[in-house]
């Protein structure tokens, strides 16, 4: 990174004997879609900034199987969980923050019943801590009172209730935040669940994420807020797709805070 | 002579409450096809589920128009069910408003009754132009031509004529009442109070008793065969939620939404692999065979677990799944309404093929998969729970798209060319994309 900011291995870690306070897990979009790594960059630029001591896999982190899970490969996930969580009990894990609600919920919900048992974070919910905790300061700056719509990642809000904790986040940036007339635990879908991510859709009328970038559209927002690098990019296609990059920009909560603080 | 009409009766109501019994064991054995699965745990958040969801009618009411509606007439069917019992009794023994004894509190419910007759009148009625004149997308996709969408307007003119039966029996028995008829006058004056019904015996005020006993006769036959007539009809129908919902929401799952059940068998076989001590030429244990499932996923109704069967059962066809599902709102062919139609449909077939070959089954050449529900509809989903949220009765449709889906890649190998990439690209490289593993961190030095 430009600012060289120190991304310590749980290895390095480990050599020192030391372990962190919480693991970072980047997930395969944040390693390597060049999208989602913006979202990474944010994301550490902010934990190093409220001086949290963390580490990630690197190289020792591999996909956590949600794809393959939900695309009906049963075997493939459980062959990832179980390599994975080999890693994670190896270097006694113990709290695990991650800015993919995927990654999230895999290894919240479905690790435990194989062996890996953590505390598990989603991005918005740490951030909301080290406000709390004052060891992050957030004040509203370029993002202050303007319009600004949150677009609920079905793995956060519906399959695990989060749906506060980003929306205190945008509070605390001072924005005015417009609901879609379908948000938390009724949100739709932006299309990418379900391994749809990496598949063509099938025959239909439109594209799910077109279908829900209009209804952002419709709030007239300078922002679509979003907390997953998978609707992310869902809703960055659906925003070209209508010709509208730029007077709407999509932002993960993370990048927003990064970018309200100059970092 | 005398006692012909208890004993007909009594026949009709022993041939309508058989019959029902008969379905009622056809449906447990139907149930009971599908696989083991343990919903016995957590008891007490089982019944607050039930109390809350079905009792309570607490997702009903997210739709606010069919909800509310929906409310009175669940309110007035089982409120009007006491009359029912009074009924029968009097049916039995020949007596006339068997309950009246109750004397102030009886013209209280007699009351209560009538008033919630009425509103389940209008309540109907509403429904009936819902669904026939309003053109509301929901009743409107095309699982819903033909069968279900006859099966959701009979239901109605059931409920209409069984409530207006019941207003016109009232107001015959009101008549015969005032006019001091033999059997209904009683000496403590008018017995019961009358508030709707009232406004139809002016129109029998000019009858002769006779006749009059033949209206209040026939109203009260033809409301109870009805009543019975309408308690076999459940099986056929959609309607079996009356019953259904309450055992369905109690046993739905208490998981969060985004947890997808681990197969233990592929659990036991991964331990297998990851494990190097593990002899795989071992002899299996005496009896492990039969742990090892026959298939992975569900290709058949009876590979579903019993759970998912009754879900199929409740399924109440009111389409807030399908109005949620972002593959069905932007014109994909899956449903989640249909495939839970498609389930029943099926487990009724092998059920009827049971039957009809002296308890055992019959090849029939046909499957779930493919002849009930078409893969193109199982990979549209986007496993985003939506349908799941939307259920007001607790039902569960991406489970079984999960099965099915289960069963063509892991039995099958036959997902979609992309998705097949995606999880070689998994296998080899441990990430869905055709990165290398060794360059995952590589975003630390990147700017
Ligand atoms: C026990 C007495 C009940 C009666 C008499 C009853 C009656 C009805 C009727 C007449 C309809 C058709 C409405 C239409 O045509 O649109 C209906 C639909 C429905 N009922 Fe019930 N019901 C009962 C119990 C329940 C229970 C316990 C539940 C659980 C919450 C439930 C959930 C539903 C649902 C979801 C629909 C579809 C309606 C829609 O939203 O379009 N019912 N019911
Ligand atoms: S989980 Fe699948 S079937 Fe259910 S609403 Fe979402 S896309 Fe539709
Ligand atoms: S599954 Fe539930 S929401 Fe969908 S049609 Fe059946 S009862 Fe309605």
């Amino acid at each position: 990174m430009a600012e060289a900011i120190k991304v310590p291995t749980m290895a390095e870690y480990m050599a020192q004997g030391k372990s962190p306070e919480v693991l970072f897990w980047v997930g395969c979009a944040g390693s390597f879609d060049d999208r989602a790594k913006k979202i990474t960059k944010a994301f550490v630029k902010l934990l190093a900034k409220a001086g949290v001591d963390f580490a990630v896999l690197g190289t020792e982190e591999s996909c956590t199987g949600d794809p393959a899970k939900r695309a009906g490969n049963e075997f493939l996930f459980q062959m990832q969980a179980v390599t994975n969580i080999e890693v994670l009990n190896a270097y006694d894990v113990k709290k695990i923050v991650t800015a993919c609600p995927h990654c999230f919920n895999t290894i919240a919900n479905e690790y435990p019943g194989l062996g890996g048992n953590y505390e598990v974070l989603h991005h918005t919910q740490f951030l909301k801590t080290l406000i709390k905790e004052e060891r992050l300061t957030v004040e509203g700056g370029k993002f202050k009172g303007k319009r600004i719509t949150f677009h609920d990642p079905c793995y956060l809000a519906r399959a695990n209730r989060i749906y506060e904790a980003p929306r205190e986040l945008l509070e605390k940036l001072e924005v005015e935040l417009v609901e879609m007339k379908r948000c938390k635990t009724k949100g739709f879908c932006c299309g990418a669940g379900g391994a749809q991510m990496f598949k063509e859709p099938e025959p239909g009328t439109k594209d799910v994420n077109i279908a829900r970038t209009e209804e952002a559209l419709e709030t007239k927002s300078e922002v679509i807020a979003a907390a997953c690098p998978f609707c992310n990019t869902m809703m960055t296609d659906g925003v070209k797709n209508k010709e509208k990059e730029d007077a709407v920009a999509v932002m993960d909560i993370a990048e927003m805070i990064a970018s309200a603080e100059d970092l | 002579m005398q006692y012909l009409p208890n004993i007909l009766f009594v026949i009709a109501l022993a041939a309508g409450v058989g019959f029902f019994v008969f379905n009622i064991k056809k449906l447990i054995r139907n149930i009971k096809l599908g696989r083991d699965e343990d919903r016995t745990d957590n008891k007490a958040q089982r019944f607050k589920n039930m109390a809350k969801i079905a009792l309570g009618q607490y997702k009903m009411v997210v739709r606010p128009v069919s909800g509310i509606i929906h409310v009175l007439v669940y309110l007035g069917f089982i409120i009007i069910n006491l009359e029912v019992l009074e009924i029968i009794i009097d049916g039995i023994f020949g007596t006339h408003r068997i309950f009246s004894f109750l004397g102030g509190f009886y013209d209280f419910l007699i009351a209560v009754f009538e008033i919630f007759a009425l509103l389940v009148l209008v309540g109907v009625i509403i429904f009936w132009i819902r669904r026939n004149i309003l053109h509301i997308k929901r009743f409107l996709n095309r699982e819903m031509k033909g069968w279900p969408k006859l099966d959701a307007n009979l239901i109605l003119y059931f409920e209409v004529v069984l409530m207006l039966l019941f207003l016109t029996m009232n107001a015959a028995d009101l008549t015969l009442q005032t006019k001091g008829a033999e059997h209904y006058a009683s000496a403590e004056g008018i017995v019961g109070a009358f508030p709707v019904s009232q406004f139809i015996a002016p129109f029998f005020e000019n009858l002769s008793i006779p006749t009059l006993i033949v209206i209040e006769r026939a109203a009260w036959w033809i409301h109870i065969l009805g009543i019975l007539v309408f308690l076999n009809y459940l099986y056929y129908s959609k309607h079996l939620h009356i019953l259904l919902a309450f055992p369905n929401t109690y046993f739905a799952r208490l998981k969060p939404q985004g947890q997808f059940d681990n197969l233990e068998a592929v659990t036991n076989e991964v331990k297998l692999m990851m494990d190097p001590e593990a002899d795989p030429y071992a002899m299996p244990e005496e009896g492990a065979e039969d742990e090892v499932p026959a298939k992975f996923g569900a290709s058949e109704a009876t590979d579903l677990s019993w759970a998912q069967l009754l879900n199929a059962y409740t399924c109440t066809e009111c389409g807030r799944c399908t109005s949620e599902c972002p593959a069905n709102q932007t014109g994909k062919k899956l449903s989640p309404r249909r495939i839970m139609m498609a389930t029943r449909d099926r487990i009724e077939d092998i059920g009827k093929n049971i039957d009809a070959n002296k308890g055992t089954f019959k090849e029939d050449g046909k499957q779930l998969l493919d002849d009930y529900i078409s893969r193109e509809e199982l990979w549209a989903c986007t496993t985003c729970n939506a349908c799941v949220e939307a259920c007001p009765v607790g039902i569960n449709p991406l489970s079984i798209i999960m099965d099915m889906r289960q069963y063509l890649v892991m039995e099958q190998s036959a997902a979609p060319t992309d998705l097949n990439n995606a999880m070689t690209n998994i296998e080899n490289n441990a990430a869905p994309w055709p990165f290398n593993q060794m360059d995952r961190a590589n975003w630390i030095s990147e700017n």
